[in-house]
């Protein structure tokens, strides 16, 4: 009969549109605006209203996502900020669109080059986040950030980000990213009880700006 | 929209009238109901259109907010929502809808294309960013901004339009505003606005190739 | 398989015809050089007595140090097997090479291509106008002398960004416009004449004045697009009209054009990685997997299996998320304001959880490297995946199916609608699921099988009608096939490494030339690339599914009504990402 297809297609609309009540019915107040209700909300068995609230609920972003760069310091003793980067530009060679720019400072006596970046500059009205930066940094250096909420009425001032503005704490990426960072600090002091094993098995001879800091 | 919000501060209505009458000003009311229907131009570049039509879609709604309607022609949008790469070909016509968008109008770029060139800023077809061309009000950084970071943006517009004031609003000065010119495709894109300077240059770089001795044009750009 | 298939024609064709087909012996390189005179003779032949019906892809080449221009074409059978190769050489001053329209029509887009970005002449090619940009641009683009205004170095990386890295904006430094523009020398734009597509109109006028004489009726010429609701972005279709029926319809193009092609060559290997995403930016991963496919062929390296089921799995879930969202806007097309594609949409955004939660991003996934994965499935995402592919999907499937499979008026609107009979799908190089949907049974997964998809079970799903309704159902089945194969594939996977050897943010390749293709959501998803042994490729150029189905786009719609064209576009499943490049 011509007609019972439409009115078939249109259980299925129907039946959506109703669900959504049933579902309000039986989750009750917790449905919405909380955690937990988001996450009902984005999971495989959901049912009815689909729409997350932004800006009241946010959707939780997952671990590995990525925006834009940031560069990871560690906090020293007196609250400086110890850069993780050693300027050793693998970054800036593997970024795709060329968009990190790198100034290595010298030493100003001997005028070797010190592992510590002079300058570090991401122009992120060219950034692609594709995360090839945070890959391939060999001492976790530079990692991907969560925030995204960075709209701005002012690129020429805003959208090229300098050393300060690129620079986050350790304890932040930490919160952000929890399994990463927790791995990669084991790698690291493994790595580094190896080599202290190592070095404590010969006597160091080495002096250069490697040992200074 | 509650009424907390078009309500002045400072100007206290009785709490049983709270819900009957508001208290405000000319320019609170007027910029609160412009924030709350400004409508996007169903206008989609690339990549980033594609998390636009996500950002329309069920799970983030920016009809919430008022962005109710995709207005397939720009007589009737108030909001270019410029989502994507912007070509040297397609330049021409974005800045002809511009135009044809009526006042109040404004601009969001969204993603770094829009806002300055992005990934493919160094290709020959490429346009870095469009605020080359029009007046640009909110840049909204990511490749693509997720949903999520493209609400962000409008409400970070709402923002600006509620602190309009309509003495000071261009579409309310003297004089209709003027239209943007039209760029010209020709061996390449080339701003009417810039035309002298274009001459300029070429007559420069004849004069060069003609003096023995000199390099190639190509060198007359500082080389970093 | 590839190697042995080529083998025996060589020994066959080659021998022959000695006198204008030698075998290419450069080394890496495989296939024949055919001379150019005597290419229409070829192409006959090996179309009409070798079965290679199917044109895949046409390819220019600028060879500078050897003065000389080469394009390469591709053919396959649609009955399955591996390719043969044919190259054409011509001197780099004056190209010139004959057009292979008459034998294979599916050429025409990409002979313009070709002629718009290496300047090279196709001789007796019916419409030879630039493409991708406009008439009277300066230059040819892809020609490796040429420099684009923002040329900074040949390649990456460049120099200037490490170790005294000098930040600036490009259009503050690197051209005196101070924008991304340069003119030859002692231009005057005062004097500019624009071109105005004279030539593109000047193609449908020729049609335009044969109306009926007895009625006396005007064709007119209609634009549609670059900016319109209906064109998927900004695609544009100039439309020769008499009445509401169409008489003659092009295709316009371009207005994405990214340049991707030059910027890959400047780009290292693993950088033009993530610049893949954006190709077909609905479906990223199809297209990081045919180009790791193709430079793993140069490489001869092999993901270990976990990362081939990884491969697998989401190859499969992106052509889900890739169908969803087609069979929603088709729905969009016909008219159905939004609902249909807000139901594919909702499942679609389930889909880009996995990915965001596995690959860190919604859309631009960049998800994998030569020899494997970037990153393995974390904590959880297993269990997602399950979820979706066991419980949700099959079902939410059902009610699409449901919903739009009967309803009358999709069927009065998609029945019959743009007909391609099998012949004109093989003859305009159509593939996926638009050459299905016209009875041919050629899924790259079955006819040339790569990766591991020889292990899973499923059917290739072709309908006969070659309309509009077709091309939705297979779509449709097509999603279900997917679920099998996600099934069968988390069923099956494996532990272990997903990466063999370390990934590298440079990596050598050997010389030589090779073709990575995959059964992307829209079609055959082709790289070519060529390298000569150094860290970025020589020849990067993709073979775009949904730039050489366009070809389909005209003869579907001669002779129907104008609004079926938005109808007949949206059943081709076009991403203008992957279009204009
Ligand atoms: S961020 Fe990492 S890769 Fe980049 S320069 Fe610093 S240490 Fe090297
Ligand atoms: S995310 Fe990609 S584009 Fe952005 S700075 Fe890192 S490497 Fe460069
Ligand atoms: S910013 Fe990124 S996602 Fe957006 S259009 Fe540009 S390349 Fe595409």
């Amino acid at each position: 009969m011509n007609g019972l297809g439409i009115i078939r297609g249109l259980g299925v609309t129907f039946k959506h549109f109703f669900q959504t009540y049933l579902e309000d019915l039986r989750a009750g107040k917790g449905r919405y605006f909380t955690e937990e209700g988001v996450q009902a909300r984005s999971r495989a068995d959901q049912k009815g209203l689909f729409t997350v609230q932004y800006p009241e609920e946010k959707l939780p972003v997952p671990e590995e996502f990525r925006y834009n760069p940031f560069l990871v310091y560690d906090e020293g003793p007196n609250g400086e900020q110890n850069l993780r980067c050693t300027s050793c530009g693998i970054c800036a060679k593997a970024c795709p669109p060329q968009c990190i720019w790198i100034v290595r400072s010298d030493d100003p006596v001997t005028g070797r080059p010190v592992p510590v970046p002079a300058e570090f500059y991401i122009d992120i009205d060219i950034c692609m986040n594709c995360g090839s930066c945070a890959e391939f940094c060999p001492f976790d250096a530079i990692k991907m950030d969560h925030e995204y909420e960075i709209a701005s009425y002012d690129r020429i001032a805003h959208h090229i980000y300098d050393k300060a503005k690129l620079s986050k704490s350790a304890q932040y990426y930490a919160t952000i990213r929890p399994t990463n960072a927790a791995r990669e600090d084991a790698e690291r002091a493994a790595k580094e009880a190896a080599k202290a094993a190592k070095a404590a098995e010969r006597p160091v001879r080495k002096i250069g700006p490697e040992n200074a800091n | 929209m509650s009424t907390e919000e078009l309500n002045t501060p400072g100007m206290q209505v009785p709490p049983e009238l709270q819900n009957q009458v508001s208290i405000t000003t000319l320019n609170r009311i007027y910029n609160w109901s412009r924030r709350n229907s400004l409508w996007p131009m169903m206008f989609g570049l690339a990549c980033c259109a594609i998390e636009m039509i996500c950002a329309a879609a069920a799970r983030y709604d920016f009809a919430r907010f008022g962005f109710e309607v995709m207005r397939p022609s720009p007589r009737q949008a108030d909001v270019m929502i410029v989502s994507g790469t912007v070509t040297k070909k397609m330049i021409p016509q974005i800045v002809r809808l511009y135009n044809q968008m009526p006042e109040p109008k404004y601009v969001i770029a969204m993603g770094a294309c829009a806002s300055g060139g992005g990934p493919f800023k160094e290709g020959y077809n490429v346009v870095s960013g469009v605020d080359k061309f029009i007046p640009v009000d909110v840049y909204i950084p990511g490749c693509p901004p997720t949903p999520q970071a493209l609400l962000n943006g409008m409400i970070t517009l709402q923002k600006k339009v509620d602190n309009e004031s309509l003495k000071e609003v261009r579409w309310y000065k003297k004089g209709a505003s003027e239209p943007i010119p039209v760029p010209v495709l020709g061996p390449d894109l080339m701003d009417p606005r810039k035309f002298g300077l274009i001459k300029e240059e070429s007559q420069k770089m004849l004069e060069q190739q003609q003096m023995p001795g000199t390099g190639p044009a190509a060198e007359e750009a500082p080389a970093v | 398989m590839t190697d042995s298939m080529i083998l025996t024609d060589v020994s066959d064709i080659a021998a022959r015809y000695p006198e204008w087909i030698t075998a290419d012996g450069r080394p890496g390189y495989s296939g024949y050089i055919v001379a150019a005179d005597h290419l229409l003779e070829f192409c006959r032949m090996v179309r009409d007595d070798l079965d290679y019906d199917l044109l895949s892809m046409v390819a220019g080449v600028d060879y500078i140090t050897e003065n000389m221009m080469e394009v390469v074409y591709y053919v396959y059978k649609t009955t399955g097997g591996g390719a043969l190769v044919f190259k054409v050489q011509t001197p780099r001053d004056n190209p010139v090479v004959p057009s292979i329209f008459p034998i294979y029509p599916g050429a025409e887009l990409q002979e313009r291509e070709i002629y718009d970005l290496f300047g090279i002449n196709f001789e007796g090619h019916p419409d030879l106008r630039r493409i991708f940009l406009w008439e009277g641009f300066a230059g040819h683009p892809m020609r490796k002398d040429w420099k684009e205004p923002y040329y900074e170095e040949e390649l990456k990386p460049f120099k200037s960004r490490w170790p005294q890295g000098h930040v600036y904006r490009a259009e503050d430094e690197l051209t005196p416009l101070k924008d991304n523009v340069q003119f030859p020398a002692g231009f005057d734009p005062y004097d500019w004449e624009a071109e105005g597509e004279q030539m593109l109109y000047a193609q449908l006028r020729k049609l335009q004045n044969a109306g009926d004489e007895e009625l006396k009726t005007d064709r007119m010429i209609v634009n549609l697009g670059p900016q319109h609701p209906s064109t998927h972005g900004v695609f544009r279709m100039a439309a020769l009209i008499e009445g509401e029926q169409v008489v003659e319809l092009k295709p316009v193009v371009g207005y994405l054009h990214r340049n991707h092609e030059k910027i890959g060559e400047r780009n290292t290997w693993q950088q033009n990685m993530p610049f893949t995403d954006r190709l077909d930016y609905i479906s990223s991963i199809s297209n990081n997997f045919g180009y790791v496919l193709a430079v793993e062929k140069l490489m001869n390296v092999k993901p270990p299996e976990r990362a081939e089921y990884l491969r697998v799995l989401f190859a499969e879930l992106t052509r889900l998320s890739n169908h969803l969202m087609a069979v929603g806007f088709l729905l969009n097309d016909l008219g159905a304001y939004f609902t249909p594609a807000l139901y594919g949409l909702e499942e679609r955004e389930l889909i880009l959880d996995i990915f965001e939660i596995v690959t860190g991003s919604r859309m631009m996934c960049n998800y994998m490297r030569f020899g494997g994965v970037v990153r393995d499935l974390p904590e959880g995402s297993y269990e997602k995946i399950r979820d979706l592919a066991f419980d949700r999907l099959p079902r939410k499937i059902d009610d699409i199916d449901a919903y739009l499979t009967g309803n009358e008026i999709v069927r009065v609107r998609c029945e019959g609608i743009g007909v391609l009979t099998a012949e004109e799908a093989i003859k305009y190089s159509l593939t996926g699921p638009n050459l299905r949907a016209s009875g041919v049974p050629y899924d790259i997964r079955r006819a040339d099988p790569y990766s591991i998809y020889d292990r899973f079970d499923f059917d290739v799903v072709v309908r006969y009608h070659g309309d509009v309704y077709d091309r939705y159902l297979v779509r449709l089945e097509e999603m279900r096939q997917s679920i099998r194969i996600i099934q069968q594939a988390l069923k099956a996977i494996p532990e272990g490494p997903i990466m063999t050897g370390k990934s590298a943010y440079q990596v050598r390749v050997p010389a030589g030339e090779a073709y990575g293709r995959v059964e992307g959501p829209k079609g055959e998803l082709g790289f070519y690339v060529i390298s000569n042994g150094k860290g970025n490729p020589y020849r990067y150029h993709v073979r775009a599914p949904s730039f050489i189905n366009l070809h389909g786009l005209a003869p579907m719609s001669r002779g129907g009504k104008i609004a079926d064209v938005v109808v007949n576009l949206g059943a081709l499943d076009i991403v203008l990402g992957e279009i204009d490049r």
